[in-house]
């Protein structure tokens, strides 16, 4: 499946061999892939102390770091995790804390699942790692028929609350069908799961470790593009963040704009123009938890505005987005000034060359905001 | 012409028994684990054989070479070599004979139960009684176990008391699980045996990851996992070995081959050997068995326990056995198998006659008289444990929305109170005189 991630671009090589010195083979290239968002980091919170300069991927490493380190049963394993995995994040782990710990496993996602559920059932701390959440699908059944239903359907005798399942998902310009996706939909329709992407290096970091803690099997989404392109000061200590709390960053009392992951930095884009070419003020809500999902936040904050428009990059069809508009209109129905529009990706598989087409990027959610306003 | 595959091949299977114990496969240390590869002047190359020929050959499988399979006594009891007798005391011998009886019975009783309405589903153990006590009394009682759903003997052999059985069947209050699931899907974790689920052989991969977890926890454990012939053709089987053997985890394979899943014989399951062929192909030990010899099944998985510990790998047991009743009560067998077939197989290998005739004749521990005895009393108990299960409550509906998450989040107390709402406004719609309290 993923076997030859050389074949694509200079982004991801970049992100393979960074020590190595390397030269995009055109520079007409690098140009068009420019990224359609703008990431700005956060301003670190004091509360968790002395903080350094992390990349996402770098951030992750961290938490997993502080987990092997915290709870001396904490297995971490995958495809090509040993080296430090396709993305880097295990780098450095099994050095550190011995190749029965960090491992490769066999090419075999259903059975990286099965596996882990199994271990995390036998007591031990499990991350799992897919290497993309395009494959995760194999896994489908382990996750949704086991995983989910363990604690359910034993009465709690038996549980896998100690699983935390990560993947790399989303747009990153050139992946196309089978390393773009974004699959929270699927898993979000499956109670007993937890479900987290989260869009920045200190929200990665601390949402992990939370994942790790939460004592309920728990899918952990990482939007790849994120890796090397985000960097923040985050703290080096042991911290968490709360699961299942939506995040206002923008407060605004026009239109709320909800998303996640990646999304999150197009919308606070789209914020800031709809301010100023606009008039309109936004207010702008990272979901972070899409199972189980603050609805509260996001209710209260389309009663105050009025007017709400949701933006991820999964299709349209069935996606997130309906649901959310689904309970908004329930909740809210009476302060609703507008229909609740959906910013998505086309009912289409995510395509190669026309990424820039397909993704729901800051001018069609401009062109929402602006329908909502005008209705 | 009436004998089908099945018949025929356990009948070509009969005449190429063992009578000792020998597993197909190196030990551990004269395998090389080859994490590592070489370039040389012939390109890459992967240890750990590279012999080159030169005649254009394929392998073909040939029946003869099928694995042999081992057993202790014969159909009549008697046993064929002396030297692989475990010569147990007779009170264990009686132990084991009781629980296979006693399962026997119960099962008449609950799929009896089924028919009349009083539990909704029931999968009976007929002629598979010998593997489950066989392979559970070699067994260390914290011995990690994943089943399939036909282990019931497995839990009675630990303990599991009668009326825990029958109050998961009939789904009342006294069910860990508050009736979320249907019949036979039985769980404990004090008798350290995982609940079972539907679907076929997740819980394989989920062996092999515990038996990893526990070896660095709990060194001197062991996981096993149940399953039939058909969930060996399941993705999740292939996983569970391969897994198992490349991450050297100490997980005992324990394969009840009865000759059917529900009405596909094996002969549309597989075109190879079996699933003892497969084993060498992971690098795993193997072992074939007669699964209705109760004492080979339990020399078999006493000496596989001891090298998956000793070695920390995984081991491969086919037990060859029958399944005498039907898949379960919504399935009549006589729709695709004869009724000589199952009676050829009751009458002549049934694991529980060859017990008591080995008790009988071999080991003069048994009786007629004592058989009849047991049966009367085993029969009292279970009806006794039967009444009091079908009479208990059902659990309250307000339990539907516990064990969801280790919390109920919100978006659950609001389902809850909705739920309630809804039911008490039309308390006339629901059977709330069967439950607790909602």
């Amino acid at each position: 499946m993923a076997g030859n991630l050389a074949k694509f671009s200079t982004g991801i090589l970049k992100g393979i061999f960074r020590n190595a010195t390397f030269k995009p083979v055109s520079s007409v290239l690098t140009q068009k892939r420019n990224a359609h968002f703008v990431f700005k980091p956060d301003q670190p919170s004091t509360k968790f102390g002395p903080t350094e300069k992390m990349s996402y991927l770098q951030s992750l490493t961290s938490a997993m770091d502080i987990s092997l380190r915290e709870d001396p049963t904490t297995l971490i394993f995958g495809e090509d995790v040993a080296f430090g995995g396709v993305f880097r994040c295990t780098k450095g782990l099994r050095d550190e804390y011995g190749s029965d710990r960090v491992f490769n496993t066999p090419l075999c996602e259903q059975g990286i699942v099965g596996f882990a559920i199994g271990a995390a059932v036998a007591g031990s701390n499990v991350i799992a790692e897919i290497q993309f959440a395009d494959y995760i699908f194999p896994a489908f059944d382990q996750i949704v028929n086991e995983a989910a239903k363990y604690r359910y359907r034993s009465g709690g005798l038996f549980e896998c609350g100690k699983l935390t399942i990560r993947a790399p998902c989303g747009a990153v310009g050139h992946g196309g069908l089978y390393h773009s996706q974004t699959p929270e939909s699927y898993f979000a329709h499956t109670p007993g799961l937890k479900v987290v992407i989260p869009r920045s290096p200190i929200q990665a970091k601390g949402l992990l470790l939370s994942c790790v803690q939460d004592e309920n099997p728990c899918i952990f989404l990482e939007p790849k593009i994120l890796y090397r392109a985000a960097e923040e000061e985050v703290p080096t200590g042991n911290y968490t963040l709360p699961l299942s709390q939506a995040e206002i960053l923008v407060e605004g009392k026009d239109v709320t704009l909800v998303g996640y992951g990646t999304q999150i930095h197009v919308l606070k884009e789209v914020a800031e123009l709809a301010q100023t070419q606009l008039g309109v003020s936004c207010e702008v809500i990272d979901l972070v938890t899409i199972l189980p999902w603050d609805r509260e936040t996001v209710c209260n904050s389309v009663a105050k505005t009025g007017r709400l428009v949701v933006s991820h990059e999964s299709p349209h069809t069935g996606g997130f987005a309906g649901e959310i508009a689904s309970t908004v209109q329930k909740e809210c129905f009476l302060n609703l000034e507008a229909p609740v529009e959906r910013v998505c990706g086309y009912d289409t598989p995510f395509p190669h060359i026309m990424e820039p087409f397909y993704i729901p990027d800051k001018w069609r959610c401009l062109s929402a905001v602006q329908r909502v306003i005008d209705y | 012409m009436y004998l089908n595959k099945v018949f025929r091949c356990a009948l070509h299977q009969r005449s190429r028994t063992l009578a000792s114990l020998n597993f197909q496969g190196k030990r551990a240390s004269q395998i090389r684990h080859s994490t590592t590869s070489t370039v040389d002047a012939d390109g890459v190359s992967f240890e750990p054989n590279r012999n080159f020929v030169t005649k254009l050959e394929f392998l073909e499988p040939k029946i003869e070479d099928a694995i042999p399979i081992y057993r202790v006594f014969d159909n009549a009891g008697k046993v064929i070599d002396p030297s692989q007798d475990p010569q147990f005391s007779d009170d264990t011998l009686i132990r084991m004979y009781h629980a296979m009886k006693t399962l026997n019975i119960m099962d008449q009783v609950m799929y009896d139960a089924q028919r009349q309405g009083r539990v909704s589903f029931y999968m009976t153990n007929y002629g598979e009684e010998g593997c489950h006590i066989g392979s559970a009394a070699a067994l260390d009682d914290q011995d990690l176990v994943f089943g399939q759903y036909r282990e019931a003997g497995v839990l009675m052999w630990r303990g599991f008391k009668l009326e825990e059985f029958m109050d998961q069947c009939y789904a009342n209050l006294n069910d860990p699980a508050a009736g979320k699931q249907m019949p036979v899907h039985y769980g404990s974790r004090k008798l350290n045996f995982v609940t079972i689920s539907s679907p076929l052989a997740t819980q394989m991969p989920q062996a092999s990851g515990a038996a990893y977890a526990l070896k660095r926890t709990h060194p001197g454990l062991c996981v096993i996992c149940y399953f039939g012939e058909g969930a060996a053709s399941e993705g999740d089987a292939h996983a569970a070995f391969n897994f198992a053997a490349t991450l050297n985890a100490p997980c005992l394979f324990f394969c009840r081959n009865n000759g059917y899943a529900i009405s596909t014989p094996v002969g549309d399951q597989y075109k190879g050997d079996g699933i003892a062929a497969r084993g060498a192909g992971y690098g795993m030990l193997t072992i074939r068995v007669d699964g209705n010899d109760t004492l080979a099944v339990y020399n078999a998985t006493s000496k596989a326990r001891q090298i998956a510990v000793a070695e920390n790998r995984p081991v491969l047991i086919e037990a060859m056995t029958y399944r005498v009743g039907h898949h379960s009560t919504s399935d009549d067998s006589s729709a695709y198998r004869s009724v000589d077939e199952v009676d050829y197989w009751s009458r002549t290998d049934d694991p529980i006659a060859r017990f008591f005739r080995y008790m009988v004749n071999e080991r003069k521990c048994w009786s007629e008289v004592q058989d009849k005895a047991f049966t009367k009393d085993s029969r009292k108990k279970i009806m006794t444990a039967f009444k009091n299960a079908e009479k208990r409550n059902k659990p309250s509906p307000s339990l539907m929305f516990t064990d969801v998450y280790k919390e109920i989040p919100p978006h659950l107390q609001q389902q809850q109170k909705e739920m309630i709402d809804h039911v008490r406004a039309h308390k006339d719609h629901y059977p709330l005189d069967r439950h607790e309290p909602i």
